[in-house]
């Protein structure tokens, strides 16, 4: 064990079905330092976490912690609180019906009976010395939602905490609320825990961190110096490209055809949404696929989700063909000839227990109407001909879409807004976590769908296939719309630039 | 030979209807070993002169339809809100009671109606369609538990109805408005019967023209899903608790025609319970989804028959909710998913045994 590190990791495994999650992973924090952990969507960042934390049994390697001669195992959360290693997760999980001071002790004292003064003085205590805003007595649920994250923080490092994990604490929080944050933090560095700081905000990452570790794809791409290691530098390493080696996909984006003469269908000014989007515009034109890109968490998905009505839409207009309309839910979008394939195909695309042939009508049955039910015959007959032609892999159309692997899931809920014949579709990662002959029938679909006249919005983790198939980039970062790419500017540097956006723009 | 005669019986497992049916055959086959005499069927003549039917089977039929209207209703609030509600028996009361109201006039024992019956009937749907949109309310749109949101007027209800009337001790006599619980002159089945088969027609016709079926149960699997299709899920859940609250009062009009008498507190009591058995029993899941109308109201008549036969084995009605309860831990237990898991993976190691 290196001399001033708290934990070490080396060569960590592990393996799920299909899948090598994590393969060899070394990673070290050291005391008293704030540990940027980075990576894109399935990297393996949680993955590492919830071994760490015994939420997963590695399948190899091994963790020392300071303090042990041996290397330490790790069964469960619980052990992992008894050695030292805390975790406040994104979400909140304490109760906001109980006081503050129970919330930081409850499940921590042995034996049955608690002594409440007590209690409340250590709690008091705790909380002066860490500078939170907040009264040992005080219910939870009245503190702002930043007081509640510093106090599930305050019950984290409250045991002999060596290892403080933060999963994405600041996603929910505005920036004054950060900042409280951040010096909870520092003053938890200072206090020499070492913290691992897990977020997709950049600004955030070079604000507070003095080291970041990257993983991609299960893989450690490496360990480095926060002033190492530029923005730019940063997204090319999350995204496994480097700025200098993609000259080559310069040509295919520079024979596309100008856009700005295509007519517009859709055109929307100012749209915001309770999705915490800043107010963006957008012209949607007539056959062309467009998109936004930015890292996850960026805000990009909210920008359709906005756009679809999917979620409450706070201000903005929309004007279609010349006149404008109104937009606030999914019915008036859909009516409106709009598309949306969500992003995550589980909680808003597939209807589980239904068959493959209800998911594939329900679109187009809700705009029919309640009084108007497609017979049997023509929701078979509607069902059967997507199934061939997107070659849908089921049983029949009566099997449950659940039991359809995801590709095939996808390819159904695809199926379902083709139905409707939308005039503009909406794709939010329709790729993501399918296989790879599933993705390329998907973006040949989008290039020909887009070439018999339907706009298009394509959204994808990954900017290759971005840049393959779309002929605009809006670029996402912090909830802001923040730069509009087309023609010559569609190549892989320059996205990566923007998406990195401060000093990158060399 | 052998695999199509396996796949037919695996066909017949899986089917939802196998369970009310299942529990049908058994207490059939358990009446014929303890008593055969359990099905036999007299035809007599009532104080009228008109002729009825009566036995035990008759009063299973008789019975279970008001089971069979309530399940219908409660089918469809199980499948959208994934929760039940339990202000049926109170439901009941309220309309009931509003119908002695209108029929009555001032007098505790009228000579004669003061109103159409049909008056007081439409009269109760108002008022049980009221019962179901306010519980509706509290659910679709205050997001509150279908049980916790229909405690309020499980509570409340009995009260309401007897409020109405003032607590009124109410008989009426009249050989027309007899009719609904009882028989119709000439006809040896109980008209409830009728009633029922009539409401169960209406429901396959609405579920068959209408996308009610559709729409509750995409609800139910997905909300957020189902959102995002365009459906108005708030306005869905709202509808089914609406349906419930209209069976509450077809069953009401069943309920107070049959004794010409109204007990505030005793009538149709637990009944919610038995309505919510009877969706279990049909293999619907109490979390909502996916449901069959058909197999919760054969549970309905399984359940009459169930507390028919009990009643038979000379069981006081203050213990039949203890012997009712063995039957629902069993159901509840075989339902289960994580016990449906362990015995399909039995069933799969005795298969690869074998094979």
């Amino acid at each position: 064990m290196l001399e001033n590190s708290v934990l070490e990791m080396r060569g960590i495994e592990k393996v799920f079905p299909g899948v090598r999650a994590l393969q060899g992973v070394d990673f070290t924090l050291r005391k008293g330092e704030i540990h940027a952990l980075m990576g894109e969507n399935g990297a393996g960042k949680s993955t590492l976490i919830k071994v760490l934390t015994g939420v997963y049994a590695k399948d190899g390697g091994e963790i020392y912690l300071e303090g042990h001669d041996k290397p330490v195992h790790i069964k469960s959360p619980q052990d992992a609180q008894n050695v030292g290693i805390s975790t406040v997760y994104q979400e909140i999980t304490l109760c906001p019906n109980l006081s503050v001071a129970e919330n930081m002790y409850i499940g921590r004292t042995k034996g049955v009976y608690q002594n409440w003064i007590k209690m409340n003085e250590d709690a008091k205590k705790q909380l002066e010395s860490l500078r939170i805003p907040a009264e040992p007595t005080q219910q939870l649920g009245s503190c702002s939602i930043a007081v509640q994250q510093m106090v599930a923080i305050a019950r984290a490092v409250d045991a002999d905490c060596k290892v403080l994990i933060l999963d994405e604490p600041t996603s929910s929080l505005d920036d004054q609320e950060v900042q409280k944050l951040f010096g909870l933090m520092r003053e938890l560095k200072a206090r020499g825990v070492g913290i691992i700081f897990v977020t997709h905000f950049l600004d955030q990452v070079y604000e507070v961190c003095d080291r970041i570790t990257v993983l991609r794809d299960g893989q450690l791409v490496g360990e480095y110096e926060i002033q190492d290691l530029p923005r730019v530098q940063l997204v090319s390493k999350m995204l496994g490209k480097e700025m200098d080696d993609l000259s080559s996909i310069k040509d295919t984006s520079a024979e596309q055809q100008p856009i700005d003469e295509k007519e517009p269908v859709f055109e929307i000014y100012g749209l915001s949404s309770t999705a915490a989007v800043n107010p963006f515009d957008i012209k949607i034109r007539k056959g062309e696929v467009n998109g936004f890109t930015g890292l996850l968490g960026s805000g990009r998905s909210e920008c359709v989700r906005a756009i679809f009505g999917a979620d409450p839409v706070t201000s903005g207009k929309v004007v279609k063909n010349g006149k404008e309309v109104k937009i606030k839910t999914p019915i008036q979008a859909m009516k409106m000839g709009i598309g949306y394939l969500p992003e995550d195909r589980k909680v808003d695309g597939i209807i589980g227990d239904l068959s493959v042939r209800e998911n594939i009508i329900l679109a187009l049955q809700v705009l029919k109407g309640f009084f108007h039910p497609f017979t049997k015959a023509q929701a078979y007959a509607f069902a059967d001909e997507y199934i061939k032609l997107l070659d849908i892999k089921t049983a029949s159309a009566d099997t449950p879409i659940k039991s359809l692997s995801g590709g095939n899931q996808q390819k159904v809920i695809l199926a379902r807004w083709l139905l409707t014949h939308p005039e503009y579709l909406i794709l939010d990662e329709p790729t993501r976590g399918i296989d790879i002959g599933t993705k390329t029938d998907i973006q040949k679909l989008v290039l020909k769908l887009a070439s018999e006249g339907m706009s298009i919005t394509f959204i994808s983790s990954e900017i290759d296939e971005m840049l393959r198939t779309c002929d605009r980039l809006l670029v996402v970062r912090d909830r802001k719309v923040v730069g509009e790419l087309s023609g010559a500017d569609l190549n892989q540097n320059k996205v990566m630039s923007t998406i990195a956006g401060g000093e990158s723009n060399e | 030979m052998n695999k199509q005669k396996k796949s037919f019986v695996s066909e017949l497992l899986h089917n939802q209807m196998i369970i009310p049916i299942a529990a049908i055959l058994l207490l059939v086959i358990f009446n014929l070993i303890s008593d055969p005499s359990f099905f036999a069927i007299k035809l007599t003549h009532n104080n009228l002169g008109n002729p009825i039917l009566s036995g035990n089977l008759i009063s299973v039929i008789d019975f279970g339809s008001e089971l069979a209207i309530l399940a219908i209703g409660m089918t469809l609030v199980t499948a959208a809100s994934g929760g039940q509600d339990i202000s049926v028996g109170a439901g009941v009361a309220i309309a009931g009671s509003l119908i002695f109201k209108i029929l009555r006039g001032n007098e505790n024992t009228p000579a004669e109606l003061h109103a159409p019956i049909i008056l007081a009937f439409l009269a109760a749907c108002l008022a049980g369609m009221a019962c179901g949109a306010f519980n509706g309310v509290l659910v679709a749109i205050f997001k509150i538990q279908p049980m916790v949101a229909t405690l309020i007027l499980f509570t409340a209800g009995r009260s309401i109805a007897s409020w109405i009337n003032m607590n009124a001790n109410i008989v009426i006599n009249d050989q027309t408005f007899a009719i609904f619980g009882g028989f119709i002159p000439g006809i040896p089945v109980p008209t409830p019967v009728f009633i029922a088969i009539l409401c169960i027609i209406v429901a396959f016709l609405v579920l068959k023209f209408t996308n009610l079926g559709l729409y509750t149960q995409a609800v139910g699997i997905n909300e957020s899903s189902s959102r995002l299709n365009g459906l108005n899920t708030t306005l869905i859940k709202w509808v089914t608790f609406v349906i419930l609250g209209l069976c509450v009062a077809v069953v009401s009009l069943i309920k107070v025609s049959r004794t010409g008498q109204l007990n505030y507190n005793g009538i149709a009591k637990n009944i919610e319970m038995d309505a919510i058995l009877a969706v279990a029993l049909g293999g619907n899941a109490l979390s909502g989804g996916k449901f069959n109308l058909g197999a919760s109201i054969l549970g309905a008549y399984a359940i009459q028959f169930l507390t028919t036969t009990l009643l038979k084995l000379k069981i006081s009605s203050e213990a039949l909710p203890a012997y009712k309860a063995v039957v629902v831990i069993l159901l509840v237990v075989i339902s289960a998913p994580t016990v449906r898991e362990k015995l399909s993976r039995m069933a799969n190691k005795m298969k690869s045994k074998k094979s």
